[in-house]
Formats: C-alpha cells, structure tokens, sequence
C-alpha cells in the first residue's frame, strides 16, 4: 500500500507562499506527473513531500505513514521515498553498483560496507533492470547523461521505497535520449508497481508518460486529471493554453451553443474553479464567454469548393463553414499550422495534416469538428 | 527549473558558527576593553608624543608606495602571464608564486646579509614590494585567463586603439581582482613586522613591538595596536567602496570567454626582466646569498644540530595545532557560507574574515593581555599560540573550506538523506568526503603560513620554546648573519613539504570537479 495523499498543503518562506494549500492524491503504483512553467512551485511540492522542505500547515501521508501532519516533521532519511533529481547526483567516490548499494540499510555507515552490498543480488537485479547490467564497476564519470539518469533511478528503487520522486529527471538529456527514457522509465515504475511523482515543465512529457496530471501556476494546483482530460477539458484558459496549442475567440453564451466569429457553435460550459467537481451554474444567455477551440479541431475547405456545392468531407455537417483566407504557414513535417484571417479580421490558427496544407492566399472555409468550450469572460 | 528558496540551517550548525564567530573575536574585543580601560587621559597623552604621527605617517606612506608598486609591477606580469604569446608559460606561472614561500624578515635578511648597508624607507621598499607582488599578480592573471576579449574586438571594431580598447573591454573585467590584490598587498605591509623592522625603518608595528619590551608601558603599545587596527579597517573599507562601484558599473560577462593571445615580437626581452625581476630578488637572490653563508667555516663552527632539530619540531607542532584550531574554528563558519544565506549567515562570515584586517603583533599583543587577565594558567602556553595562528589564519580556512563545499551539489546530500542517512551522517558520508581535498588544503595553508608567522610567535611563545622563525630572529637581530643561515635554510625546507602536499591536494580537487562538472 503506498498511496500518496498531501491535504492543503501550505509552503512558504519569510512572508511570501511559494506553495498555497495544495491537495492532491495518487493511488497506490500510479505515476502522477506535475507540470507548470517555472517558479510555480512544483519543485518545492516535490521536496516538501520529501521532506527536504518543512511545510507551514497542510498533511503529507505516505502509504500508510504520516509524513507531514500539525507542524509535525518526519526527516526524509525515515519517510522511505526514493529522490531522482534532475542532475541525477551520483555519488562520484563511488562506482555505479555501490551507488545502487548507497541506500541498502546494510550499506549504511562507510564506503566499505556499500561495496561490500555492492555485489549483492538485488543489486545485480537493480542493475540488469535498468539495462546496464555490465557497468556495475564504471565510476559516475564514466557514464552517459542517459545512463546516469538509469544509475540514479535504480538507486532510488534499491531500498523498496513507497514513493518514488523525480524532479525534471529527462531535462539535461538531448530529445532523442528524452523519449526513450521516458518510456523505459514508464515501463520500469509500472513493472515494480511503485508510486511515483514526477516534475517536469515539458506539457507534452507530461501527457505522454502519466496515468494522472497536475498542472500547477503561482503556488497552486490548477488541476488534477487523466492526460485526457487535462488536454480535452482544460478547467481554466489559462491551463488551456498551457498544455496545448489554443484559439480563444470572445463570444456570448446561448444555452448550449456560442455565438462568436466562428458562428453560432455547440457548447460546453466549464467552470472556472478547480475545487469544484461540477461545473458552475452556466451563465444566462448574453453572457460574455470566452470560446475555447483546438487548432486541430477545426476544419478547412477550399472555399471554392465548397461554393460549387460539393459535398463536405466528413465533420460537421449542417455547420456552414465560415470564409477565410490563409496569411502564413508553418510547417513541421507531420502537420502544418496555418494562421488565418476570418473576413471579420479575427485571426485564428488551425493545424491541417501534411496532405491538407494549403498556400498562403487561398481563401477557405472554416468549420469545427467537435463541441468547443465556454470559459467565464477575462478568465485567461 | 523553479529555485527552491534557501532553507533554514540548523540550529547546532548555527550554534557552532556563533561560537567560532566570538573566539575569533576575542583578541580584537579585548584590545579594545584594553584601550577603554586605560583612559582619556592616557590616550589624549599618546597622541602628543612628537613619534606618533611620524608612526604613523611612515605606515601609510610604505602601505601606499608598495601597494602602488606591486600593482605596476603586478597588473603587467598578470598580462604577459596570461595573454601573451610567451616561451616557458608553465615556468614563469610558477615562479610567479614563488615570493609567497618566503617571509619577508627572510627575504630581507638575504638582502641584508649581502649588503649590510641598506636600511631605512627604500630599503624596506623594496623587499616588501617583491615579496608581495604575487598578490595582485595571480589573482589578475586569474580574472584575464577567466575573462574575455571579445569586448575588446568589438571596441577595435567600432574604432579605438588598442589601449582604449583594453581600457573599455578588458580593465572593467579584471578591476575587482586588481582591487582585491592591492587590498591584501597592503594590510600585509600594515602588518609586516620583520621585513621592516631589520631595515630599521620606524612604523606602528615595530613600535608597538618596542612598547611591549619596554613592559612599563603596555597601554601605549595597546594604544598604537588599535590605531593599526583603524588603519586595517579604513582599507578594507575602501576597497569595499571601491569594489562595490566596479561591480555595478560592470556586470557579468556573457557568451564563451574568446582569448586572443598578442604576439610579443621585439618586446619580448623587456617582459621576461619584468617576470624575472619578483622572484629572482625576492627569492633566489637572498637564498643564494644564504646558502653561501651557510658553508662559510664560521657558519658551521657555531652550527648546533640539536637546537636546530628542536626548533624544526617545535616549528612543525605548532603550525599543525594552529591548523587543527584554524579548521575547527572555521569548518562551520565555511559550511554554512557555502549552504545557506541571509542577513545573519553573512554576518558570521565576515566576522570570520575579520583577522584578515588583524595584524599579527595585535592578535599577539591582545593575546598576552587576555590570557593574563582571563585564563593565567595557559599564559605563555603552546595553546595559547596555537589559538593565535587558529585565529589569524582562519580567514584562509574558512575560503578553502566554503569553496570545497559549495562544490559537492546540494542533490547529493538530498539522496543520502532521502536514502535513510541522517543530516550528520550524510554530511560525514558524502559532504566531508568530497570535500576533503579541499579541507586538507585549508589545513596546509594555514600550516605552512603559521610556520613562517614571526611576530605574533615572539610574543606568545612559550618561555625557552624557539621555532625556526624565532631562532632566525634572534640571529638576525644580533647581525649574526652567518649563524642565522642554517635556520633559513631549514625554514624554507621545511615549509616546502606542505606546499608541495598543497600543490598535490590542488591537482585531486581538479579531479573532483571533473567528477561534479
């Protein structure tokens, strides 16, 4: 059992927050990934659950231990976590096989007895698991980024710890590197059923390698979800924006439809609290809302096609595309981002596979795919 | 990635600092509990005395003209060093250094013993003047080596000379180190005792030494002690003045440092007198001189084996007890320097640097008063002069241990900890052990500096304990020159052995960063 529960977590130091009241709750073997621009706070939630920061009100509990509780501590040597940070820090005196040893409750006290350990079973197995079976006696230095990262995550696993913590662990590493151990990790933290966190500024890492997602901003958590969620239902704009590309255009809200540049488009309202699970009273009709739609979900036609009647390609059907013309590309191989002009001079962006890019100038119709989402006005 | 803000320190950590904080200011509170004691009168009295200003006008006007000297001699040496095209850098670089491994009675008693007419201002000068030009020297050639010279390509570009060029690009990145090198060139000249007072030359430090032989009249040495005391704290002012002006006119230096190396063509000669000039006058010279007495048959006739050994042991026990006090009393002030910051944090640091403004007769002189007054028992004790070379040299320690710290990264000892090892363990396990080069060093320094400590040791050494600084003195001070040979000679070999451990530590701390970086 090694549930992971922090309740109104408070951080802070002299008289400024860095963490305001953040609650949050990973099930146990779950890997929950914490994403925010920087100085939001999410490497501070990860020391403070390691204990390497004292907290100033809130509860951490770990598994069944009550790490943080009433100004009540526990040292993080006796709160059994394991600590990935983003410089991997291995022990540079020691070779790779006692750095995996370093935590072994016999490997405790001198260099000696971790090289003793060093040669131990689960040791050997630590080190097979992480794929560098044979460099068990190679010393730090000698080491790739990648394979440092792999060293200093089996360290974390050797103890049997309920948590594993890793902040930023992939960001020295050169992309190609990144999501390749990205995903080894995913499959080893799965494989041993550990409980993890992990920290991290990329969105994409983030969506791409946890079960859950938070996404923090000056101090607090703004959401805690599925990946898919996160990215389809963002809880405020400004979450939106983060986690993916976004188009806002300002509407009026009509039951369950929008009115904005795009047309008169269905609807969902979403609240802007992330406390409440279920979403605010909707707005009366006039509102102002702010409209949320993905480049990728919106449609574009030729718009001379669309004139001489031929028939749309799928989507929306019965949603009249509106006229537009394209001013720029930017093309990325797999998929392309066109910045377009409505006819009402709203510029918006919209993202087409490779085969649907078309030239700057060519005029379109734009049409959505899905239902877009309503936020409050001034939300972002 | 977001910086975690500083943490809070523990408490023992802090504690500690504290305490080494108020040992290390025992001897400057207690001259001034001395001087306030002695009174108005007393004091108003010492100022009428005709010799005073003459004191004191004498002081400043050799801490000016050395510091001058050194800084003219310095900044150019530091160029050749570290951007010319020069045949044997490796060579000259060490020689550079060289003058640090000799004392300046030393020096000046080499000189002495060649040409025993020279004394007065000139004379000490010059000896000091070339024992301490690798001060400005090597921190300079650091600053040229560490910077760049594309601002210097880009004001050629946009029109000026070379000279304008250097002034607008180069001097604005090696103006902190040219400062903090003046600084150090003269508080050792305020408190340089030996040099100056073989050359007969009257300042506040040999006087001070003359009150307190002359025992009637201690309050007056007291007196001028804190009066050197003020004259150590307006430099260190001053420079800090001076310091915190260059730093904001000039910030950091982006993008990759980019050196050109200038080609030396015709003026090649001109740059190796001026790299020769240091360390042949300073140290080759006065040791040749010395090693030619040393096998002059009067020499070898007076020449007592056993009293030489003893001196060599005594010399040896107590640097090494001044080393172990230095590092005991430094180790927390450097931890948390390196760890931790905030209003307090700096405070302790500073005032662990403060001997670094504390001349060694004062720390001397305050001593024989505050052990008298305060703890009989351990006047005229080892440990008493163990503490004093502790204190004085405590500034040295604190940086070497500060700087070996701040290189073992904070995420190491987050994993110990989060491993299972408690903070003491983990500082033991982990900290203590990457940074043992760096400690080891510290406690070398110290050593090797108390070895060759002249004043403070004749103030607070034992009663008929000699070292080889003492038994050289007493030599030099009857114009025994031969006989004080041996005791030269032996000095310097003796401290060769930590310096060339230090150069050996150095090289491991290489290693570690290699590990870390």
């Amino acid at each position: 059992m090694s549930r992971l529960e922090v309740r109104d977590l408070v951080v802070g130091y002299d008289a400024t927050d860095v963490l305001r009241s953040v609650s949050l709750e990973v099930p146990d073997g779950s890997l929950l990934a914490i994403v925010g621009p920087s100085g939001c706070g999410k490497t501070t939630l990860l020391r403070t659950i390691a204990g390497l920061v004292r907290a100033r009100a809130g509860e951490i509990r770990i598994g069944h231990r009550m790490a943080t509780t009433h100004g009540i501590h526990l040292a993080p040597e006796k709160r059994r976590i394991g600590w990935v940070p983003q410089d991997a820090a291995l022990f540079p005196h020691l070779t790779v096989a006692e750095n995996i040893a370093f935590g072994l409750p016999t490997a405790r006290g001198s260099a000696r007895s971790a090289r003793r350990a060093a040669n131990r079973d689960d040791v050997r197995r630590l080190l097979d698991l992480v794929g560098l079976g044979s460099l068990g006696d190679r010393l730090p230095t000698q080491l790739s980024g990648g394979q440092a990262q792999r060293v200093a995550l089996a360290r974390a696993l050797a103890s049997g710890p309920d948590v594993v913590l890793l902040d930023e662990p992939f960001g020295a590493l050169d992309p190609i590197l990144r999501a390749e151990l990205r995903r080894s990790v995913r499959e080893l933290l799965r494989e041993e059923g550990v409980t993890g966190i992990l920290v991290t500024h990329d969105q994409a890492e983030a969506l791409s390698i946890a079960d859950l997602v938070g996404v923090m901003r000056g101090g607090e958590l703004l959401q805690l979800d599925t990946p898919e969620q996160v990215y389809r239902r963002p809880a405020t704009p400004w979450v939106a924006g983060f986690v993916g590309d976004a188009v806002f255009l300002p509407g009026t809200w009509h039951g369950d439809e929008v009115a904005c540049a795009l047309g008169r488009l269905p609807a969902d309202w979403v609240s802007d609290d992330a406390a409440t699970a279920s979403p605010l009273e909707a707005p009366v009709d006039g509102a102002s809302v702010d409209v949320l739609v993905r480049p990728e979900e919106l449609l574009l036609r030729p718009l001379e096609a669309v004139l001489e009647g031929a028939p749309a390609a799928g989507g929306a059907a019965g949603w009249a595309g509106l006229a537009a013309t394209v001013t720029a590309v930017s093309y990325t191989g797999h998929d392309a981002m066109l910045s377009l002009v409505l006819d009402d001079e709203t510029r918006i962006d919209a993202r087409v596979t490779a085969a649907g890019l078309l030239p700057v100038g060519t005029r379109v119709a734009v049409s959505t795919t899905s239902r877009v989402l309503a936020y409050a006005a001034g939300g972002r | 990635m977001s910086r975690t803000p500083a943490v809070r320190p523990p408490r023992a950590l802090l504690a500690a600092a504290v305490v080494a904080c108020a040992l290390a200011a025992i001897p400057l509170v207690y001259l001034l509990v001395r001087v306030g004691t002695a009174g108005f009168e007393d004091i108003a009295a010492v100022f009428e005395r005709p010799r005073v200003p003459v004191l004191i006008g004498n002081t400043v006007l050799l801490a000016a003209s050395v510091t001058l000297a050194t800084v003219a001699i310095g900044v150019p040496s530091a160029f050749l060093l570290a951007r010319a095209r020069l045949r044997g850098r490796a060579v000259w670089t060490v020689l550079a250094a060289l003058p640090l491994a000799v004392p300046s009675y030393l020096a000046a008693y080499g000189w002495l013993a060649a040409l025993p007419w020279m004394q007065g201002f000139w004379a000490a000068w010059f000896v000091l003047t070339l024992v301490a030009v690798p001060y400005v020297t090597l921190p300079v050639a650091a600053a040229l080596r560490a910077g760049t010279t594309g601002l210097d390509d880009v004001a050629r570009t946009l029109g000026r000379g070379p000279l304008a060029a250097f002034r607008l690009g180069t001097w604005p990145q090696i103006r902190p180190a040219v400062l903090a090198g003046a600084l150090l060139v003269c508080l050792y000249t305020l408190s340089d005792f030996g040099g100056v007072a073989l050359f007969r030359y009257q300042v506040l430090t040999t006087a001070i030494q003359q009150a307190y032989g002359a025992s009637f009249n201690r309050d007056y040495a007291a007196i001028l002690a804190s009066l050197l005391v003020l004259l150590a704290v307006a430099v260190v002012i001053a420079e800090q003045f001076a310091r915190g002006r260059a730093a904001r006119q000039f910030g950091a230096v982006t993008g990759p440092a980019r050196q050109r190396r200038v080609r030396l063509g015709t003026w090649s000669a001109p740059a190796v007198v001026l790299l020769a000039v240091p360390p042949g006058l300073a140290v080759i010279v006065p040791v040749a001189v010395l090693v030619v007495r040393l096998f002059e048959a009067e020499t070898l006739r007076e020449f007592d084996a056993a009293e030489l050994a003893a001196a060599a042991g005594n010399t040896v026990l107590l640097s090494a007890g001044g080393a172990v006090v230095a590092i005991a009393l430094a180790l927390p002030i450097g931890i948390l320097a390196a760890r931790y910051r905030g209003r307090i944090i700096r405070a302790i640091e500073t005032t662990g640097y403060l001997a670094l403004g504390l001349p060694g007769i004062v720390v001397g002189l305050s001593l024989v008063f505050f052990s008298l007054a305060a703890v009989p028992a351990l006047y005229q004790t080892a440990f008493v002069l163990a503490f004093a070379y502790g204190v004085l040299f405590m500034p040295k320690a604190i940086g070497g241990i500060r700087g070996a710290t701040a290189q073992v990264p904070t995420s190491l000892e987050d994993v110990s900890l989060t491993l299972g090892n408690g903070r003491l363990r983990t500082w033991w396990l982990v900290t203590a052990r990457l940074a043992r080069p760096g400690i080891a060093a510290a406690a070398l320094l110290v050593a090797v500096t108390a070895m060759k400590e002249l004043p403070a040791t004749l103030l607070l050494r034992p009663t008929g304990t000699d070292t080889l600084a003492t038994e050289l003195w007493s030599r030099t001070d009857v114009s025994a020159y031969g006989a004080a040979a041996p005791y030269a000679v032996t000095l310097l070999l003796v401290a060769a052995v930590p310096a060339f451990l230090l150069s050996r530590a150095r090289a491991g701390a290489g290693e570690l960063d290699e590990a870390v970086a």
